[in-house]
């Protein structure tokens, strides 16, 4: 459990849900990607998903974010079944970055504002500042930035929309090990201050340094759920990775 | 006028012509040998099919209506060329029809509306087939590049959808480059007519003995008539065909990507 965080973050309580997933399903042509997937994943701290490439993990934040819609089940997000939300105001509300980080073109204060036109100047240096960026980079353009500035600059570009939780996929798959690190620190720090991070990785090291929750996948199934500290987890975790599913899902 | 017309020797040295074409895109391995090929033997029947009908069409004698069933078919055949093209966007036949449609039904009444032309069998068939081919390969364009592009920068249109964007805000700058491609090679066209090149009809009626003048009034009617219906025609395609792979909720359908 990291540093300062609060004594309720990890803790599986149903009534704090943040997401519900009940015997939900995905099949992309014949490819069955969830598997009748039902878990509840908490509303503070950092949630990790792990498992293997094609398990079903990225699968699962896309459905969370309406990217993909399941083909069977319900998902619940904070009681309401994502069905029934309008999906772009969903989406607003359920901020997700990528492995790789997408600059639109122009300025780093273009992609700032760029579903926020209106965002002062002042509110995206604070932005910046929010994700360890320097403020004097909102005139640069955005192509100009390293791989991990860029990931915080995409990471500050989804906190315009004041988004409730982060979804985070494989974020830091491309980065080297201090972008990694500033970007973790980043996301405890999210989490600290109240926002839930559900955190996609199949790397064991990151699991141990930054989960307060840990979900465990498995071909499409969610295999154990519960708090890293558990030794169990540890099992369920070298058994995941073990297996190596080929399930033709992208990473 | 016996000189001004090609005939079947002619004809047959033109095809002498695709022989080299062939040549060389057989060396390029391009593997366009085979639709050149048959494009070639395509248009031979479509034409002699289409002289031999249109010949009663276009005679005075004959019923306007005969033309505009004609008309009618050009666009339902430009629309399925269309849609054939890019089969990954579900119900493209539709949008094309509508593209092809809304082009010929603007052009027509541009041209006979404003009386550039007398409306007759004569007229009304060439001038809806000359305004309805050209949209039908910018709609073509459109609807293969925009597919393609959605396709290769789906991380780009995802970033922005997960952000609440619209999948036409997510996607316009797939959508204004796609619409350049499709429209951009009209538009040089358009500058370099009478420089370049010497267009179809201004040809025909020079080599019928009529006043160059007079050609060239025709053509120019035509070209920019074909030019407004190209930019609504690729317009037209591109953004239905963006709305054809995007769901009701604001998902990407899945795509191939392109080689």
């Amino acid at each position: 459990m990291g540093d300062g965080a609060p004594a309720a973050a990890g803790a599986p309580d149903p009534a704090a849900a943040l997401f519900e997933l009940d015997d939900v399903s995905l099949v992309k042509g014949t490819t069955v990607v969830l598997d009748h997937v039902t878990t509840s994943l908490p509303a503070s701290g950092v949630t990790v998903v792990v498992g293997a490439s094609g398990a079903g993990k990225s699968s699962l934040l896309r459905c969370c974010n309406r990217l993909e819609a399941p083909t069977s089940g319900t998902i619940r997000f904070r009681g309401h079944d994502l069905a029934t939300l309008d999906p772009l105001a969903h989406r607003r509300r359920v901020a997700m970055v990528f492995q790789a980080p997408v600059p639109f073109p122009g300025t780093v204060l273009d992609n700032l504002r760029a579903v926020t036109p209106d965002l002062s100047t002042d509110a995206a240096a604070g932005l910046l500042r929010r994700v360890g960026l320097d403020p004097a980079r909102l005139d640069r353009s955005a192509d100009s930035l390293s791989g991990g500035e860029a990931q915080r600059m995409v990471v500050a570009r989804a906190l315009t929309t004041a988004p409730e939780v982060l979804l985070a996929d494989e974020a830091t798959s491309a980065l080297d090990a201090t972008a990694t690190t500033r970007l973790e620190e980043l996301a405890r720090s999210l989490a600290d201050d109240g926002m839930p991070v559900l955190w996609v990785t199949h790397d064991l090291h990151q699991v141990r340094r930054i989960a307060d929750h840990l979900v465990v996948m498995l071909a499409g199934r969610v295999c154990w759920s519960g708090s890293p500290e558990d030794p169990a987890g540890d099992t369920a975790i070298a058994q995941a990775l073990a297996e190596r599913t080929d399930r033709g899902e992208g990473a | 006028m016996s000189g001004d017309v090609i005939g079947w020797g002619g004809l047959a040295a033109s095809l002498l012509f695709v022989a080299l074409a062939l040549v060389l895109t057989g060396r390029q391995g391009l593997g366009l040998e085979r639709p050149i090929g048959v494009a070639v033997a395509r248009s031979l029947v479509q034409m002699a099919v289409v002289g031999t009908a249109l010949v009663p069409i276009v005679d005075p004698d004959t019923p306007l209506w005969w033309s505009w069933a004609w008309v009618l078919a050009i666009v339902a055949f430009a629309s399925i060329t269309t849609a054939r093209r890019a089969p990954a966007v579900p119900g493209l036949v539709w949008v094309a029809a509508a593209a092809n449609g809304l082009v010929g039904a603007t052009g027509l009444a541009v041209i006979f509306g404003l009386g550039i032309f007398d409306l007759s069998g004569r007229t009304l068939v060439p001038v809806a087939g000359m305004i309805i081919g050209n949209s039908m390969k910018a709609a073509v364009v459109g609807a293969t590049r925009m597919v393609e592009s959605v396709a290769d920068h789906r991380l780009e249109v995802e970033a922005g959808l997960a952000l609440g964007m619209t999948p036409r805000l997510a996607s316009e700058r797939l959508l204004r480059s796609t619409l350049r491609t499709a429209i951009s090679p009209q538009v040089e066209q358009t500058a370099a007519l009478g420089i370049v090149f010497l267009p179809g009809a201004m040809t025909g009626l020079i080599l019928a003995g009529a006043d160059p003048l007079d050609a060239v009034r025709t053509q120019l009617a035509l070209m920019y008539v074909i030019l407004a219906g190209v930019v609504i025609g690729a317009t037209t395609t591109a953004v239905g065909t963006l709305a054809r792979l995007t769901t009701a909720d604001a998902r990407i359908l899945p795509l191939e990507r392109t080689a």
